[in-house]
């Protein structure tokens, strides 16, 4: 494996909680890594598994789903909904031979600038020593 | 003027769908006072290379079932492609792969090895296996088609005009689609013919039944209850997959009281339908607590079987990523 793998990981955060967690790391000036490629969504609830699915087909390596914390969503109830969409599909990218490393579910709230930071490292970490998720186009057109 | 030709051919299936043309019966004389049958291997003696006489384009339409899983069948659609005017794919597996599809959790090496090995009712102890080529006794070289590394859906293989949905296709369906493609009035390449652009729960006779918001607490397999016959099949705990599967097979399984297995495949937009089903399927479990929802999720005992049925080599993935021919 090259050494020099730098895995590109997308990051589905919820307009409320989530990415306001990420603009205040950033105003605080907190070191995260690059690699992630940030989505900002209006709740973790509207984050359709087949968008996951869509990104690690175009070539993600990790994908992150962030959320509020139970009890918080502004929607009431929409982390709930990922929360049980995110416990179904897991199963199923198994299957699909994706390591469960590269796919997380987490909560971080407004203020969990450190939260975002410390996940975003440890998801890091651990999908580098995985290398390049590897899709291979299939069709036989032509 | 000469008739509309017409050729039907069957790929990687069980001939259910060959079944389902058969099932047009009386009506069936109706097609063939319309159209001319230039070529059907399961019910006329035709043979490939009356097929390869025809000039270019020259057949109106090729009606395909079935996945692309041997050499063969990708040979014959790209020979039906250059002598058809418009590529039907017709059924289940030729849509999206169908249940021969789940093949694509496995690499090639892995299928042949149990099919032709370890399955518990071969006994094979010279451990023969189908080979591409064979020298016979007598100096001729006898071959047999490649089975490919993957099944593909037919549109993966040719460009496809129509898609005729369902496990297999209704004889309403194909009646419908037949009359579509003969009116001469086509509708966008890419579309579904015969059946509705809404799902299954908009023509289903439950749908009265069923309650503004739909939660479950106990996932119940078809096996374990005696579905009331009467009632939303979800409200009793089955999976049906109605709300997010394409409507216009008139709701069969649903009368026999059987949940939707999603035959009739995605709605327009939907990218991954088995994506969509869990989406859809996961979120009216009413549970909020993470154990609480494993526990009960873990009742799908296979979801990949359930969610992905009849699509997986049409979906985001196509099957199992990494095919190591261990």
């Amino acid at each position: 494996m090259s050494k020099d793998f730098e895995p590109r990981i997308i990051a589905f955060c919820c307009n409320w909680c989530s990415y306001a967690a990420l603009d205040l790391a950033g105003t605080s000036r907190m070191k995260y890594p690059p690699n992630f490629l940030v989505i900002r969504v209006m709740c973790s609830g509207r984050v359709d598994p087949q968008f996951i699915l869509e990104a690690f087909r175009r070539g993600a390596d990790g994908v992150l789903v962030a959320g509020c914390h139970p009890g918080d969503c502004h929607y009431i109830e929409g982390n709930i909904k990922a929360l049980r969409r995110m416990t179904l599909l897991k199963r199923v990218l198994e299957e699909f031979g994706i390591e469960k490393e590269r796919f997380r579910l987490e909560w971080i709230s407004a203020s969990e600038a450190e939260k975002f930071v410390r996940v975003a490292n440890e998801m890091l970490e651990k999908i580098k020593p995985l290398g390049p998720l590897k899709i291979e186009e299939v069709h036989r057109h032509g | 003027m000469d008739k509309p030709k017409i050729a039907l051919y069957w790929c990687a299936s069980c001939g259910g769908c060959e079944e389902a043309v058969v099932d047009l019966a009386e009506k069936i004389l109706d097609v063939v006072n319309l159209v001319d049958i230039v070529f059907w291997p399961v019910a006329m003696d035709y043979k490939v290379e009356d097929v390869e006489k025809l000039p270019d384009g020259s057949i109106t339409a090729s009606f395909i079932n079935g996945g692309v899983r041997l050499s063969e069948h990708e040979e014959m659609v790209k020979l039906l492609r250059r002598k058809s005017k418009l590529v039907i794919a017709y059924g289940a597996c030729s849509s999206w792969g169908g249940i021969p599809g789940l093949a694509n959790l496995y690499g090639r090496e892995e299928i042949l090895r149990y099919v032709y090995h370890e399955a518990p009712t071969v006994e094979n102890p010279q451990k023969i296996r189908p080979q591409t080529e064979t020298r016979a006794e007598e100096g001729i070289t006898l071959e047999l088609p490649e089975f490919l590394p993957r099944l593909l859906p037919l549109d993966l293989v040719v460009d496809v005009d129509y898609y005729v949905p369902g496990c297999p296709p209704t004889p309403e369906v194909t009646w419908k689609a037949i009359e579509t493609l003969l009116s001469g009035n086509l509708p966008a390449k890419g579309s579904v013919l015969g059946a509705l652009d809404k799902s299954l729960c908009y023509d289903c006779p439950l749908n009265e039944t069923k309650p503004e918001k739909v939660l479950i607490k106990e996932i119940k397999r078809p096996h374990e209850v005696i579905a009331d016959p009467s009632k939303c099949l979800l409200t009793q705990g089955l999976v049906c997959l109605g709300p997010v599967t394409r409507g216009g097979c008139g709701a069969l399984c649903i009368k026999a009281a059987m949940p939707c297995t999603g035959c009739f495949g995605p709605l327009d937009e939907v990218i991954d339908y088995g994506g969509k089903a869990i989406s859809y399927f996961a979120s009216i479990v009413d549970y909020s607590d993470e154990q609480e929802i494993e526990k009960a999720l873990g009742k799908i005992l296979d979801p990949m079987g359930i969610f992905y049925r009849y699509s997986l080599p049409a979906s985001r993935l196509r099957g199992k990523i990494t095919i190591a021919e261990r």
